[in-house]
């Protein structure tokens, strides 16, 4: 019993069509013991992925294992995985729980389809195993979440669910492929909490995939840093992130927004605040019920100055699109005021606000920054098709002019102009994103988690220039996040909302050194993060 | 038991509100059909006149007795009284009312056609399932071709070719002359429908007379429909293929069979039954031409040859009852798929 759980050596994944393979995993070796957390950290792309779907059989038909083995419990599993294993002996927990499960299937009936694809159980039997296992992974409300369909669940819920499945059948090896993205921080923090107490517990393996260090390093015992389907470095969280040899590693571990980091000089900071510019926007008591009666947005008020950053922060469902909606006119106030350079522009209908003046003044940054952007469209039809709506539009070679200098300003350069969205890479759709707001000169930028699908490293990049752009700009933002650290590097204050009303308002270095409220303590204690000093 | 509670009234609301929506456009149907009707060319009083030596005087009293003299909105007018009170006319070339003779062919034309969808489907799913599921193999081109070849073949043609082998060549199958033989005697009416009379009435030769009537018809109709409900389901499969919750299900190591049927062919029905609806709708139109290879005494073939004679009234009510069909079938799709898929009662 010497043998680790699973050790997966010199593999290599190409991925074939007709005419070409390409390798993306170029002789992976790694191992994993039982009750301990192995992490894959790296890029989209670096192979993280592909390496935990090859581990369970799961890879798309045009790729094949080309070299290198994968033995799990001693057992030769690199070109087959049998049926019996997958489940029983490594379970897989995905990313987008409420997407993972079958959405015309009971919950009751998903988790017994997993139970029965490896033990004969009668109905009594499985009745109390389904029982155990929602208490296993902490639901109190048994019979509700049994009966509900995937759709009629949180997400926090779905990924709790997720969690039962994978271990429904008391599998050795748990994959967790990004298993809390899309999660706001404090759910992150129960669900993964609870993935470490039963691989703990159970005396399983994990292999958890992230792009999030700060995860990595509080709940793996090893880290193995991935690079184009290369591990690159390899060793326990506190020596990597503390002391990173490797040149990549070192700038993950820069690029990761902590506590400490900072965008600019705080002299500067200080220096605007006493300026004190003339209120660009103020929102009093806004309120925005939904038919069901549901407040989401419930009497909030606050204000931002010219050429000042907000951030707007809280869990999913707290109400910050839908203000981030209001303020940008897409959906109707049903009370309260918005005041823009001083004149109101709640009474206008959202649906005549396209027309208004100062829609041209307010713009938006989506947060899918792909998904936003029109797939018909090149880089450079998208960028140039506000000016034509909104106008003024510039005589002859000067719109072109214009549209390559704003795309030089958010570091496209001019050959990208002419690409698709399929052809560009989430950060080059991100900057064009950026671009097609900037490009009518708004003066208030709403950006709602526009780096939020982005990896550490081009979230740094982005985050820089929007930096720049405001300074360059005196812009002013509202930015939208679930991030804290990102809030606090980019903003001079912040919101925390709950439940559409808000908890905690201020400077951001007051709420994050020395929090009001008690649900702001609790925000920042759920972010994972590692602490290089203090780990040394 | 719960759920049925919290169901029923908004199920209720909803067809309401269905059935509502569709007065105005069954209205404009009734008006375009009128209009079409008296516009197009033919006299129905010169058609019905005695002989083809009647004389003016002759014509012009039928045209007073029919009505045809009176100004088009008052025509109209009097048409749609008589709608309100379920007066259809009178079919000028049977004699009997519309109503009448539509209550004893509809039947004939629904059991054709629902036993061709319950075919198609039967071969159609199993057919769209397997080859998504083995896209891209020599199996999955076989079944391209297959359906490319059910849907270049037009029904007549297929019609006549499946009466030349199977009922001249080979002898298989009975003559093709109406639903069940007429020497033999009828099972009480109860549905109108010959298999599901029979059937209740335990009269099993006259179950298997029909049924056999009905092969080589329903199968040309079948023929037909098995193109675009394959390519539909083959469409519906792969996108479902391509969902999170199957690779979920295959990392779980659920049993093949159940991820076919159970996660994947259960997500994938929704496209598939709306598919159905319109494909049904289009049947009962279509249904003309095999109604008439197989001298089937359908509503089709009979809408058809009042057309020819200037019938008013049968080609109005049969395009009434078409319409009425189709709304009918388009909310039982509708209702079917909110049984189908939680999340649209949801909404």
């Amino acid at each position: 019993m010497n043998e680790p759980l699973l050790t997966i050596d010199g593999l290599r994944v190409s991925f074939t069509s007709d005419r070409s393979s390409r390798e993306v995993l170029h002789g992976i070796s790694l191992s994993v013991e039982r009750g301990k957390v192995l992490a894959l950290v790296g890029e989209s792309g670096s192979g993280k992925s592909v390496t935990g779907l090859t581990t369970m059989g799961l890879l798309p038909k045009q790729a094949v294992v080309t070299e290198g083995t994968i033995r799990f419990r001693g057992q030769d599993i690199t070109r087959h995985v049998p049926r019996s294993l997958r489940g029983a002996g490594i379970a897989m927990v995905f990313q987008n729980p409420r997407a993972a499960l079958n959405p015309t299937r009971r919950v009751r009936d998903q988790l017994a389809d997993v139970i029965r694809a490896h033990d004969r159980l009668d109905r009594a039997a499985l009745q109390a195993r389904l029982v155990e296992l929602m208490h296993q992974v902490s639901i109190t409300d048994v019979s509700r979440c049994l009966n509900a369909y995937p759709h009629q669940l949180s997400g926090g819920l779905c990924q709790r669910i997720v969690i039962a499945m994978a271990v429904a059948c008391s599998p050795d090896l748990i994959i967790a492929d990004e298993p809390t993205t899309g999660l706001d921080v404090l759910t992150q923090k129960s669900a993964m909490d609870l993935l470490l107490r039963l691989t703990r517990e159970q005396d399983m393996g994990m292999i958890l995939v992230t792009h999030d260090l700060g995860m990595a390093a509080q709940y793996s015992d090893d880290v193995a840093v991935m690079r184009h389907g290369e591990i690159v470095e390899r060793g326990t969280p506190e020596m990597l992130f503390s002391n990173p040899q490797n040149n990549y590693t070192r700038r993950l571990v820069a690029a990761c927004p902590n506590e400490t980091s900072l965008l600019e000089a705080p002299e500067d900071a200080a220096a605007r605040q006493e300026s004190g510019p003339a209120v660009l926007l103020e929102v009093r008591n806004l309120v925005k019920e939904y038919q069901s009666g549901f407040r989401a947005v419930d009497d909030v008020s606050f204000s931002i100055r010219q050429g000042e950053c907000l951030g707007l922060i809280g869990e999913s469902g707290s109400g910050k699109s839908t203000i981030s909606r209001l303020i940008s006119r897409l959906v109707d106030v049903d009370s309260g005021e918005i005041l823009f350079n001083g004149t109101s522009i709640s009474s206008l209908s959202a649906e005549d606000f396209y027309r208004a003046p100062q829609r041209r003044q307010i713009q938006f940054v989506f947060q899918d920054a792909a998904g936003s952007l029109n797939p018909r469209y090149t880089a450079f039809r998208s960028i140039v098709d506000p000016l034509l709506r909104m106008g003024p539009v510039p005589e002859g070679d000067a719109l072109a002019e214009l549209v390559v200098q704003t795309a030089r300003s958010v570091g496209l350069s001019e050959d990208m102009l002419e690409r698709y969205p399929h052809q560009m890479s989430g950060g080059q759709c991100a900057r064009v994103g950026i671009a097609r707001a900037i490009i009518v000169s708004p003066d208030l930028l709403i950006l709602d988690e526009p780096t939020a699908a982005l990896d550490v490293l081009v979230q740094a990049e982005v985050l820089a220039l929007l930096e720049r752009l405001r300074r360059e700009r005196g812009m002013s933002y509202l930015f939208v996040s679930h991030d804290l650290h990102v809030v606090r590097m980019l903003c001079d204050r912040a919101i925390i909302l709950r439940k559409g009303r808000i908890v905690e308002a201020g400077r951001c270095e007051n709420i994050f050194h020395a929090p009001q409220s008690n649900y702001t303590a609790q925000l920042l204690e759920a972010i994972p993060h590692f602490r290089p000093a203090a780990c040394v | 038991m719960s759920a049925e509670k919290h169901l029923l009234p908004p199920l209720v609301r909803r067809i309401g509100l269905r059935l509502g929506a569709a007065l105005p456009a069954l209205f404009c149907v009734i008006l375009f059909t009128f209009i079409m009707m008296r516009v197009l060319p033919g006299d129905p009083a010169v058609y019905f006149a005695s002989g083809p030596n009647a004389g003016q005087a002759e014509i012009q009293e039928l045209r007073h007795k029919m009505g045809l003299d009176a100004p088009m909105p008052v025509q109209f007018l009097h048409y749609l009284e008589n709608l309100v009170t379920g007066d259809l006319g009178r079919s000028l070339t049977t004699g009997q009312s519309v109503a009448r003779d539509m209550q004893e062919r509809l039947p004939a034309s629904l059991e054709l056609t629902l036993t061709a969808l319950a075919l198609s489907l039967l071969i159609s799913l199993p057919l769209g399932l397997t080859a998504a599921w083995w896209s891209g193999s020599k199996y999955d081109q076989f079944v391209r071709a297959f359906c490319s070849a059910c849907f270049c073949i037009p029904p007549f043609v297929s019609g006549i070719l499946l009466v030349y082998v199977c009922y001249y060549w080979l002898g298989l199958a009975p003559d093709p002359t109406g639903r069940i033989n007429i020497f033999l005697p009828q099972p009480p009416r109860l549905t109108g429908l010959l298999l599901i009379d029979s059937a209740l009435a335990g009269d099993w030769t006259a179950w298997h007379e029909a049924a056999g009537q009905l092969v080589l018809p329903a199968t040309t109709m079948a023929l037909f429909v098995i193109a675009p409900l394959t390519r539909m389901t083959r469409a519906a499969v792969i996108s479902v293929l391509g969902a999170d919750y199957i690779r979920t299900a295959r990392a779980m190591g659920l049993p093949t069979w159940r991820i076919m049927i159970v996660y994947t062919l259960r997500n994938a029905l929704m496209p598939v039954l709306t598919t159905v609806g319109i494909v049904f709708s289009t049947m009962m139109g279509a249904n003309v031409l095999v109604e008439k290879i197989f001298s089937w005494p359908g509503v089709a073939s009979y809408a058809l040859d009042a057309l020819v004679s200037s019938d008013y009234a049968p080609v109005q009510g049969f395009i009434l009852l078409m319409a009425c069909l189709f709304i009918l079938v388009n909310l039982v799709i509708d209702l079917l798929l909110g049984v189908l898929d939680p999340r649209v009662s949801v909404e």
